[in-house]
């Protein structure tokens, strides 16, 4: 790497259109597109008597109006299971627009196409829809208890089950352990819903064009190429005939990588149909009741250890609420009860859950993805075992930790890719190491003291956490020098705000010695790279940056093979250098790399002054080898994917000091610290600015957002205005300390960091909170009320 | 039932435009849909998330809460008028991009054009008046660190630039 890019806080290339206002987010395209409006189910659960659309026929400006009896084959069935998984045994997906029963309040029944969105819902408004009602099936215990159900044909409510046991090394299941161990505890935790809710919702616009038999589908979605596959298959188009493209993209956090979306298949439908651009864009109510949440688990735990706190068992029986339909399979509980064991080695080990329908909105990975949940559950475990042992909860901590020489560190169990969950790296001593020294730890208990003879309560918590990230199957990338010398770089995963524009770039100018301005990158665009996966689980530097690192290197062997031919060097002995190769110790002996691109592709016709060099009666070739040598191809550039055999897993350590104030309950975070291994560090800047966001989240998770619903399953806080995301001044000042163990296993050496932030914050919370009360928290996010009456509970 | 439109006269980033709009059109999607100026954005329809503010005659104000009719008369900025004529940014905006203070970009237009607003009236705010000047802007990326840095980062710019 000549150009010393890779590891450097580069300012982001994203920037200047986005500050400028010249970003291209799906609702700023197709400003003479028709637009769609949906009529979507008031009720939880309801069987559709009827539907009169008479009302709506005289709106001005109304072009069509579709139910589900007005859609074709393969249009009109159930939308995919992405994700299917021998363990779900009754997933459900919903079709496009409801088919006789609605299942959850928000389900779309009429799609309303007019010639503006505002007469779009006149004329939905004017739709009458007869529901005959269903009992509505809310709570994760209540399903559960399978008294009324959600699907007909699903006994119980259950979706799937699935249990996953290790026994310890001397062959014990978890409950002979537990049974055995000098002390036991068991106790329940509950974590509510949240949800991902990036700023700019949902939105869908596509073009048909008739002439050409092409569709061309701008969505805002986390997978470009999937979506893509999935509305040729759903329209009976040919794959070569549809493009898609997620263009800027206001956020995604996990809900837009679901797909597709009821609209992501009508909207073109209707787009082809009309032979009209329709644009469909998400309001803030419907992205509430018709997307996706997360979180939403009660935990059951039992845990066996010895006097220095050593896990001898634990057993922990999971209820996940799915919701109405299971489109993501079981993805999340399967991470909940995997990542649950995060950096300790635990003796023996029992996790079983039950996937569970209710008719509420459907769950789907919320950065983080099960992982918060699972966190929640291990770490308030590890308080507990310390408090019941009064030991100090780190020291507690210490006595789990995988040591640092036991890497790879095999779980034994299968974790979310269908692979072994072996942990590649990390140094997890260090880190609790270097939180200890960042929040100060050791020396908290004076200041709480102190804190105490002033009449104000102060606690300090602790949460640990190791994520597996970089999930395959895999991710490609495509490397092309044009004549110009500019450098084009393009990955099929898509972007939602991460900066990959400039991370990638890094990447390419580090492997292929060339400026950084040189270098352009394009993601999520189907048109210049058709083969991707998606952005999720903290997988797109890993994945997209190895991948596109490999490419680099392949069109650096061709660039060092050409010039060396031009030059008369050795390859071996060539560098690159600012875009110019040069023979190492020879300055004079020098190519530009835009002159190797030109010799690259033997030409018939010159189309400019330096292409000339590249034709045929220039007298520079062979005579003895074809223009073009079998086994090589014209043009430098370079296509190579990235596809790990398991997952990579970062770690870290978070602490926060909170105060809670003993009139009013109010929970004040003091401090917030964060140590941090994402292995090496691309762009130090953005990987901070990714802790940040995600410390947020966790912080908004922790103590502010919940979805609630009544008994009737109504989403009582279906707005901003009601369901409570945090601002700048709920946020506090994150502290952050980075160590950097290199992942073995891909070229770069590289771990995700995108979800990290706020995977232990809830932990963290309910830790420092009831270090502060004295009181056992067992259920988050907490509010000051519900601390208030917390204090008149009788203690446990 | 057609809709009555009413002819309106507004000077948008300095320029005069005009529009027929109907009387519930939102300013928001006038200026997005009808002038064609997409910077501004809309994240809630409800006024709490601040990502369409814009400043109405230099004060911030929610256009997604603002009938377009409503303005017949007056002054606009938006997020595509914070730049100087010739396209150099505006010491927020170069401060925003220098301090990290934005990923997703959604959310951006609006906090430049509150903070604009905030350091046009207190050139030199404490951590805690920045912190309360942007309390009305949600964002969901950044965790606001970065755009509290970014906020002071201007004041700076503009006090070297005054």
């Amino acid at each position: 790497m000549t150009t010393k890019l890779f590891g450097e806080p580069v300012q982001r290339r994203e920037d200047r259109r986005l500050i400028t206002g010249q970003g291209r987010y799906v609702d700023d395209l197709g400003g003479n597109a028709l637009a769609a409006a949906f009529v979507r189910s008031p009720h939880a659960h309801a069987r559709i008597r009827d539907i009169d659309v008479s009302a709506a026929l005289d709106v001005d400006g109304l072009v069509a109006i579709y139910t589900w009896e007005d859609l074709p084959e393969r249009v009109r069935d159930p939308l995919p299971l992405l994700i299917p998984h021998p363990a779900l045994t009754h997933g459900r997906t919903a079709y496009p627009l409801a088919r006789e029963i609605v299942r959850h309040v928000g389900e779309p029944v009429v799609m309303v196409v007019a010639r503006d969105r505002y007469l779009a819902e006149d004329a939905a408004a004017l739709i009458e829809v007869e529901y005959e009602f269903l009992k509505p099936v809310v709570g994760i215990e209540e399903a559960a208890q399978g008294a009324h159900l959600v699907h007909e044909d699903v006994p119980g409510n259950v979706g799937a089950h699935l249990v996953q046991e290790v026994p310890s090394p001397q062959g014990r299941s978890a409950g002979e352990a537990i049974d055995a161990a000098p002390h036991t505890l068991s106790f329940r935790l509950d974590f509510e819903r949240s949800a991902s809710m990036p700023l700019e919702g949902r939105g869908v616009y596509a073009r048909w064009d008739a002439d050409d038999r092409s569709l061309r589908v701008f969505s805002s979605t986390q997978t470009s190429t999937s979506v893509r596959m999935a509305i040729a298959a759903k329209l009976g188009l040919p794959l070569p005939s549809v493009e898609v493209i997620a263009p800027d993209v206001g956020g995604g956090f996990g809900v837009k990588i679901v797909h597709p979306w009821p609209e992501e298949v009508l909207v073109p439908w209707a787009a082809m149909l009309l032979g009209q651009e329709v644009k469909w864009t998400e309001d803030r109510r419907e992205h509430f009741i018709s997307s996706a949440h997360e979180r939403g688990q009660v935990q059951h735990v039992r845990v066996g250890f010895d006097d220095e706190g050593h896990i001898l068992g634990l057993e922990v029986t999971i209820l996940h609420d799915h919701g109405a339909y299971t489109p993501y399979g079981i993805i999340v509980p399967i991470i909940t009860s995997t990542q649950l064991l995060g950096p300790y080695r635990i003796g023996a080990y029992r996790v079983e859950f039950s996937s569970i329908y209710t008719n509420t909105v459907q769950v789907t990975p919320y950065r983080g993805a099960g992982r918060p949940q699972g966190v929640f559950c291990m770490e308030r475990t590890m308080d507990r075992v310390a408090a019941h042992l009064g030991l100090d909860r780190a020291q507690v901590r210490a006595a789990n930790f995988i040591q640092p020489d036991e890497f790879p560190f095999d779980q034994g169990l299968i974790f979310q890719d269908g692979r072994p969950l072996i942990y590649d790296s990390g140094d997890y001593p260090e880190s609790l190491r270097m939180i200890k020294e960042l929040i100060g730890w050791d020396g908290f208990a004076a200041l709480k003291a102190e804190a105490a003879a002033e009449g104000r309560r102060l606690g300090i918590g602790l949460a640990c956490y190791v994520e597996g990230t970089g999930v395959g199957p895999y991710e490609g990338g495509h490397v092309q020098v044009t004549s110009d010398g500019r450098v084009h770089v393009s990955t099929g995963l898509t972007s939602q705000g991460q900066g990959h524009e400039t991370v990638f770039a890094q990447i390419a100018a580090s492997e292929l010695g060339v400026p950084l301005d040189s270098v352009s990158v394009v993601t999520g665009d189907t048109r210049r790279f058709g083969y991707a996966v998606g952005t999720f689980a903290s997988r797109a530097a890993v994945m997209s940056g190895n991948a596109i690192a490999l490419a680099c290197r392949k069109v650096r062997d061709k660039a060092l093979r050409i010039a060396g031919e031009a030059l008369e060097a050795d390859p071996r002995d060539l560098e690159i250098e600012d875009g110019v190769v040069r023979v190492a110790g020879n300055p004079g002996a020098s190519i530009p790399l835009a002159t190797v691109a030109v010799l690259s592709n033997p030409l018939r016709y010159a189309f400019d002054e330096e292409t000339k060099r590249a034709t045929q009666f220039t007298g520079v070739a062979s005579m003895d080898r074809p223009p073009v040598d079998e086994g090589d191809e014209p043009g430098l550039e370079g296509r190579d994917y990235y596809s790990p055999v398991r997952s990579t897993f970062a770690s870290g350590m978070h602490a926060a000091i909170v105060e809670t104030d003993p009139d009013t309950a109010e929970i004040r975070i003091l401090r917030y610290a964060v140590v941090h291994d994402c292995g090496n560090l691309i762009n130090p800047m953005i990987v901070e600015g990714q802790i940040h966001g995600g410390v947020a989240q966790g912080v908004g998770g922790a103590l502010y957002e919940r979805m609630v619903y009544d008994g009737h399953g109504q989403l009582l806080n279906a707005s901003f205005m009601d369901f409570l995301m945090p601002y700048a001044t709920e946020v506090p000042f994150i502290e952050t300390a980075h160590l950097e163990t290199p992942s073995p296993l891909n070229p770069l050496g590289i771990k995700g960091a995108g979800e990290a932030g706020v995977i232990p914050v809830s932990a963290v919370i309910a830790s420092a909170v009831e270090d502060a009360e004295g009181i056992t928290i067992d259920r988050m996010p907490i509010s000051p009320s519900e601390l208030y009456e917390l204090r008149d509970r009788p203690r446990s | 039932m057609t809709e009555a439109l009413h002819e309106i006269s507004l000077t948008v980033n300095g320029v005069v435009r005009q529009a027929r709009v109907p009387g519930r059109r939102l300013l928001s999607d006038c200026l997005r849909h009808e002038l064609g100026l997409t910077g501004t954005h809309v994240g809630c329809e409800h006024g709490v998330c601040g990502c369409c503010t814009v400043l109405l005659d230099g004060a911030p104000v929610r256009s997604c809460l603002t009938f377009a009719v409503t303005v017949d008369g007056h002054e606009i900025t938006t997020v595509e008028g914070l730049a100087g004529p010739d396209g150099s940014l505006s010491p927020v905006q170069r401060a925003f991009s220098e301090c990290h203070a934005l990923q997703c970009g959604f959310c951006t237009p609006g906090f430049l054009c509150t903070a604009t607003a905030l350091l046009r009236d207190n050139p030199t705010p404490t951590d805690d008046e920045v912190v309360e000047g942007i309390s009305g802007n949600l964002c969901r990326c950044t965790g606001y660190q970065n755009i509290v840095k970014a906020v002071h980062r201007a004041a700076e710019l503009m006090g070297d630039e005054a």
